[in-house]
């Protein structure tokens, strides 16, 4: 167990750079979720640590220890891949115990090592099997038992979970979590699902185009977004982001409509997010703007209604009650909740 | 109607027929030589040279196939089959584990490890492919006498064993093994001979089956080049004793001996082939991934 450190770390292919300095320190025994939109960087950040790829530039240390230079099986570390590359010609006992025998551990000591990461993962019964004869979560599984065995200083996943059905996933993000709990092992863990990436981490890195938009926990990115590209990737549906004017304490809307905000402290022209569940419908006009719905899709619990606002073609999303009676041509009076509007600069789309 | 639905392609009754029809005649004709000469191999050279040679096995065979093992044969300088089929086996061996050696190691070197020149170092073994033994008979000739390989089995082997197609068909497969099974054995703490050894031969066990077959027989048939550098007669392949056994007058030579001698050429590369028969397909069609 081990803590990592990034120090302004840098990936350049060509000349093209593709990180762009990205300096975290990740505790001992935390659970951190790098997240991203596919080609964000994410998962080259991740194959940098484990020493897959080139450092450009900056340090990347574990357990105190630069590994800048050091090959993959010098820094302590156990990776599963998206695919699971396991060893196709290898029994599941074999693929557990690859690593172990090429550092050389004693017979007895590998078998006690495999068969206690084989009963944490449920894994005795196909301990024989080729990974051919098994299913999908069964290869995930071997695949993290692949690296559990080693006891390593920190665990890099990426992308685990994005082979197997909706189903599997959910359970397996629940065990992963628990393993997490019980072995408190350092954990990287790369995925493009914000569902995975909240449920897991203890912290985000919330990365776009090579660049950490946001390193925080899950409840202080969803509340607080640092960026406008943060506050519409986490959140689903995303957040409502549109152009918005702020002067004398009101908000002017697109379509015209202007309403009055308590303690509103910013001003000019500004992009502003509002989360469709912070979207407050009154039963009538006063301080609101009006919303006509273009459609209602009924998930059970909750509705979803998608409209715009009335006079532009603004289009806003906006949770309904399970119960709604609202329908397609409805015009809804909403009102903003001041306490958790997100203003960001329209220049740089940072947080204002 | 059930099974037309199941298979549009099976084929009515008649088509199944004459399907049959053509493919039983291509193997008459195919196996038709192969089987006379073995009926050959069975009778007197006296039945052979006078016509017709007849259809069924003659009583000679015991003779015949007792006279080529035990007594050398006359007109091959007094070497006994069993070491020209040793020297054979000996040298298809050596050159199918030869080429095999070779280009796993070449195409290993080239699909997985990054050093200058690569692709120039691929370009240039991909060309030899335009330049077979034949084309380069003379200067290879000079080699072998310089470094005083000739009527030695090295001399035989060596030449032979450099081999393109082989270097291509491993670098073909080489290249469909995922990078993540190499990364994971990187992070798993194996090192390039490791890589190799636990997870790329065994993985490319089928498709060596296969070169090893294909090489097997292009080894056991090789003509020009062992009659090239074997002066001595206890350096000969069998199938250069099988030319030197014939001679100009018919009436000289021993037909009845020589088909026995075609029979036993012919047999081991058809051993190979029949005992690695699955191996060889299946590294042919499909990979284990």
């Amino acid at each position: 167990m081990a803590r990592i450190q990034l120090q302004d770390v840098r990936k350049s292919y060509a000349g093209q750079q593709v990180i762009h300095g990205i300096t975290t320190d990740i505790a001992d025994g935390e659970f951190v979720v790098i997240v991203g939109p596919s080609g964000c960087g994410k998962s080259t950040l991740l194959r940098m640590v484990a020493g897959l790829e080139d450092i450009t530039s900056g340090t990347i240390s574990i357990g105190d220890r630069v590994v800048n230079g050091l090959e993959p099986r010098a820094r302590d570390i156990a990776m599963v891949f998206q695919n699971y590359a396991l060893y196709p010609h290898m029994t599941v006992r074999e693929n557990m115990a690859y690593g172990l025998k090429i550092a050389r551990m004693s017979k007895a000591d590998i078998d006690a090592a495999v068969a206690k990461a084989a009963a944490m993962l449920e894994l005795e019964p196909y301990l024989d099997r080729k990974p051919r004869a098994l299913s999908g979560g069964q290869r995930q599984r071997v695949a993290m038992g692949r690296a559990l065995v080693r006891e390593p200083a920190a665990f890099l996943l990426d992308e685990p979970l994005s082979n197997l059905d909706a189903k599997l996933r959910v359970q397996m993000r629940l065990q992963i979590r628990d393993l997490h709990q019980r072995t408190g092992q350092t954990t990287l863990y790369v995925t493009h699902d914000q569902v995975e990436a909240m449920t897991l981490a203890d912290r985000l890195i919330v990365m776009e185009k090579g660049v950490a938009q946001q390193i925080a926990t899950p409840h202080e990115v969803y509340t607080t977004p640092a960026t406008e590209f943060v506050a519409g990737f986490i959140g689903s549906p995303a957040m409502n982001i549109f152009d918005a004017r702020c002067e004398d304490g009101a908000v002017l809307l697109p379509g015209g409509h202007r309403v009055t905000v308590a303690d509103q402290a910013v001003s000019g022209d500004v992009r502003l997010g509002l989360r469709p569940e912070d979207i407050e419908i009154q039963p009538e006009a006063g301080n609101t703007f009006p919303i006509v719905l273009r459609s209602v899709e009924w998930l059970g619990a909750d509705a979803f209604g998608y409209g715009v606002i009335e006079n532009s073609d603004t289009q806003v999303t906006l949770r309904l009650a399970g119960n709604t009676h609202a329908a397609r041509g409805d015009r809804l009076h909403v009102a903003l909740p001041g306490d958790r509007l997100h203003f960001f600069s329209p220049q740089d789309g940072r947080r204002i | 109607m059930a099974e037309s639905v199941q298979n549009p392609m099976a084929p009515s009754g008649l088509s199944r027929t004459m399907a049959h029809f053509w493919m039983v005649l291509g193997v008459i004709i195919v196996a038709f030589p192969i089987y006379y000469v073995f009926i050959a191999s069975t009778h007197s050279v006296q039945t052979i040279l006078r016509p017709p040679l007849p259809l069924l096995p003659g009583p000679e065979a015991a003779a015949n196939y007792g006279e080529a093992f035990s007594g050398g044969v006359g007109r091959i300088g007094g070497v006994s089959v069993w070491l020209l089929l040793g020297n054979t086996t000996l040298i298809a061996l050596g050159i199918a584990i030869g080429k095999i050696v070779i280009s796993m190691a070449s195409a290993y070197a080239i699909v997985f490890f990054r050093f200058p020149f690569r692709m120039a170092c691929f370009w240039l073994i991909f060309i030899t492919l335009m330049l077979p033994v034949e084309v380069r008979i003379q200067p290879t000739y000079k080699v072998m006498v310089d470094l005083g390989l000739i009527d030695t089995y090295a001399g035989l082997i060596l030449p032979l064993i450099a081999s393109a197609t082989a270097t291509l068909l491993f670098r073909q497969f080489f290249m469909t093994i995922p990078d993540e099974l190499l990364e994971a054995a990187r992070v798993d703490g194996a090192g390039p001979w490791r890589f190799f050894k636990d997870i790329l031969w065994p993985l490319s066990l089928t498709n060596v089956a296969a070169i090893f077959v294909i090489q097997f027989i292009y080894g056991w048939t090789q003509y020009l080049w062992p009659l090239l550098v074997t002066n001595s007669n206890e350096m000969n392949t069998i199938v250069i004793a099988l030319k030197k056994m014939i001679s100009f007058a018919d009436a000289d030579t021993p037909w009845n001996l020589v088909m026995v001698t075609s029979v036993l050429a012919i047999l081991p590369p058809i051993l190979v082939v029949v005992l690695m028969q699955r191996w060889f397909v299946k590294g042919l069609v499909e990979t284990e991934k």
